[in-house]
């Protein structure tokens, strides 16, 4: 069986959400992962770091088996989620990512309404047993996702209508409505505005009362602000992972150091 | 005479060019800046040696022989030309031009002999009087072009200037040959309802557009109602649309979707081939293939099937349009981005509620462009239905019955001996100016509705 035993740097009591061990990832001939060895925390902000191209979204990817669409990948390793191994054969990829929702770097909200959109995913999997329940879950997600008080009039108004701060946060609304136990983000606020970045940086801290949070961003300063815990990547490889505040104020590996002082990336 | 004017065109622009071009060089090479590249003083010289020049013999060409007959007519002897109808004037004249060329048929008279020898004279004389004139606009054109050559003048700008001239030119070309075929088309048509009511025509229900060859004949009048045939045709359209719209549309959610990157590398290209198969070919395998089984089925099944069905015309015009809204809806669904399909597959739908519920949705105003133009398409198709369609005008919404449609009819109406002023032959524009203004209205809005679409995510 497998033993829940936690890294040395963990955080007192939370648990483990993630564990991946071995992970390796290879587009074609190209080697995109090399032996990640990782334990996400439960109700915590992850925030991966690293130059563009490290392999960053890869990895993310891996964690809720969106790399299957991609012919190419081939993955190999471990990942466990609640200890159970996601590619073991008996995990359905469309169960799971129901459990493990996402955010991506440009909204993409669907070209529905404000309320479809949100609903959609509860449709889906069929959360709601009537028009009251749906109802519930729609404005429970976007009171969640700090959209409710812009939308609540109109939320039979196309969703691309909105502006990109606000289409970003319907995109988290609709990612929560699913009730995942976890969020990847892969560079949410990249095509945000300053106001709008200050907006969805405050949700997600927010949204750390009730998942585990993986955020992978450009912006150090993002990472200080908003995770508990970053991982750096640096051509595929894990180089060092930790507290937030000790990898920026003290980082034990030289790469690190160069990449937050802005030597490379 | 023609082929000499050109070559002699030719090659005073390569000389135009050439000249212009070394004048500017000299004058850079004798310490001037120049504004142009020497090259753009030469392309001026060819471009105004050249331009002119074709109008002016296009035009020439054009008139030339509307002119020279014209002379020639006038010039006949008294009482030529008098008392005979136009019909043998145009005989007269064409008598002439063949004795011009040598074709001499029995003893014509001797006036005709002589206008025919005034004939070959007026046209060598043309010739000769072209070559004149291109000779004479050449040689201006030289010698203005060579006298532009100066450091300061924008022979690019110039040239510019000639090149915009000509590409507007072309694109008037175009629009102004559209104009003209719906002018005659329109004419045409006020003829016909000159001599049958409109109101007849677009409201009448029988149409039989026979009309005797001798006045004592029985059954004198002939009926030209378009109601049945408009019928024919929306019910063999609507067989073709029904058929292809859906099987059009999987194939391409299949291939887009679903297919592996083999197979869609085999299918498509096959599909496109489809596509290219010439529509008499179609008509072939309706005549020899698909009418034959459906009457059989028929038959086994004790339902009556006429032996030229709709649903044979429809069905087969269906095959020919499935690649069509396939590669349309291909399109539409290809456009619509990645990150609509990744979010939705984030959300944990499967590939089939991916594409149900956001791809397709996203895709239908690209869809029912392709959906319009298949439709306008099907209406206009002349070559299947010709062929395995009906020729008889039959009130009815059966597909297993016999239709004629428009372009059936106006087939028909103008083969074999026409006159061009009976209302039988005239009933021919009629149709198609009918069929072009169906057309154009779902052209027009399938165009609008997949510029809308474009919008969508631009
Ligand atoms: N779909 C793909 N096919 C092939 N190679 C890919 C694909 N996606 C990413 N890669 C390659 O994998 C590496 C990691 O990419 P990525 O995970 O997108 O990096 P990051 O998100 O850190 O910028 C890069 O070298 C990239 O070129
Ligand atoms: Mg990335």
């Amino acid at each position: 069986m497998y033993d829940m035993n936690r890294v040395e740097n963990a955080v007192g009591q939370d648990e483990i959400k993630i564990s991946a061990r071995n992970v390796q990832v290879w587009y074609g001939e190209t080697h995109a992962i090399k032996d990640v060895d990782v334990d996400i925390l439960d109700k915590t902000v992850t925030a991966f770091i690293g130059p563009s191209g490290c392999g960053k979204s890869t990895f993310l990817r891996c964690i809720n088996r969106m790399n299957d669409s991609i012919p190419s990948a081939r993955i190999e390793g471990e990942i466990r989620l609640d200890g159970e191994d996601i590619y073991d054969r008996s995990i359905d990829p469309v169960q799971l990512r129901a459990r493990v929702g996402m955010v991506f770097q440009k909204p993409n909200p669907f070209p529905k309404s404000i309320y479809d959109n949100v609903s959609y995913g509860p449709r889906i999997h069929g959360l709601a047993r009537n028009r009251a329940e749906l109802d519930e879950i729609v404005e429970r997600s976007l009171r969640d996702a700090a959209l409710w008080n812009e939308v609540k009039d109109r939320l039979q108004e196309p969703g691309t209508g909105l502006s990109g701060g606000q289409q970003q946060r319907l995109c988290i609304a609709r990612a929560i409505a699913t009730s995942p136990e976890m969020l990847l983000m892969d560079e949410p606020c990249s095509a945000l505005d300053p106001i709008a970045t200050g907006q969805v940086e405050e949700l997600i801290d927010h949204l750390r009362q009730d998942f585990s949070v993986v955020i992978v961003t450009h912006s150090m300063q993002q990472a200080a602000r908003v995770s508990q815990k970053t991982a750096f990547f640096h051509l595929g490889s894990l180089v060092e992972y930790g507290e937030t505040d000790e990898i920026f104020t003290k980082p034990q590996d030289p790469r690190t150091e160069s990449y937050i002082s802005g030597r490379i990336g | 005479m023609t082929g000499i004017a050109f070559a002699m065109l030719l090659t005073a622009a390569l000389a135009g060019y050439m000249m212009n071009r070394r004048a500017a060089l000299a004058l850079r090479d004798g310490g001037q800046r120049l504004h142009s590249l020497g090259m753009f003083h030469g392309m001026y010289a060819a471009l105004a040696v050249l331009v002119p020049a074709i109008i002016v013999t296009l035009l020439w060409l054009a008139l030339q022989s509307s002119v020279i007959d014209a002379i020639i007519m006038s010039g006949l002897p008294d009482g030529a030309t008098e008392n005979v109808d136009t019909g043998m004037v145009q005989l007269i004249k064409s008598e002439i031009h063949s004795i011009a060329r040598g074709r001499v048929f029995g003893t014509p008279e001797p006036w005709k002999i002589e206008a025919a020898e005034r004939l070959n004279a007026l046209q060598a004389m043309a010739g000769w009087l072209l070559l004149a004139v291109v000779a004479l606009i050449s040689a201006a054109a030289l010698f203005v072009t060579r006298r532009s050559v100066a450091s300061e003048f924008r022979a690019r700008q110039a040239v510019e200037r000639i090149i915009y001239g000509l590409l507007i030119a072309c694109s008037l070309f175009a629009i102004f040959v559209t104009v003209g075929i719906v002018l005659s088309l329109v004419f045409e048509s006020i003829r016909f309802f000159q001599m049958v009511p409109i109101t007849e025509f677009l409201f009448g229900t029988s149409w039989e557009p026979q009309i005797p060859i001798r006045a004592d004949q029985i059954a004198a009048e002939g009926a030209f109602g378009w109601i049945p045939v408009l019928l024919g045709t929306l019910v063999i359209t609507f067989v073709a649309i029904t058929i292809s719209v859906p099987v059009g549309l999987m194939s391409a959610i299949y291939l887009n979707e679903f297919a592996s990157p083999g197979f869609r590398g085999i299918a498509k290209p096959l599909l496109e081939i489809l596509a290219g198969i010439p529509t008499v070919v179609y008509g072939f395998f309706a005549i020899l293939t698909v009418a034959p089984a459906i009457r059989a089925w028929g038959a086994a099944l004790g339902i009556p099937v006429a032996p030229n069905t709709a649903l044979a015309a429809g069905g087969v015009m269906a095959i020919m349009l499935i690649p069509f809204i396939s590669s349309f809806a291909d399109d539409a669904l290809s456009a619509v981005p990645r990150s609509l399909r990744d979010g939705s597959m984030a959300l944990g739908a499967t590939r089939s509620e991916t594409v149900l519920k956001v791809l397709f949705p996203a895709a239908i105003p690209g869809i029912v462009g392709g959906v319009l133009l298949a439709i306008s398409r099907a209406i206009g198709e002349t070559m299947i239905v010709v062929m395995a369609a009906g020729l008889i005008a039959k009130m009815t919404i059966n597909p297993l019955d016999s239709v004629t449609t428009v372009t059936v009819q106006i087939v028909t109406l103008l083969i074999g001996d026409t006159a061009f002023d009976s209302p039988k032959t005239l009933a021919a524009f009629a149709l198609g100016l009918m069929l072009f203004i169906v057309t154009l209205m779902i052209n027009i809005v399938a165009l609008r509705v997949v510029r809308k679409y474009r919008e969508l995510y631009d």
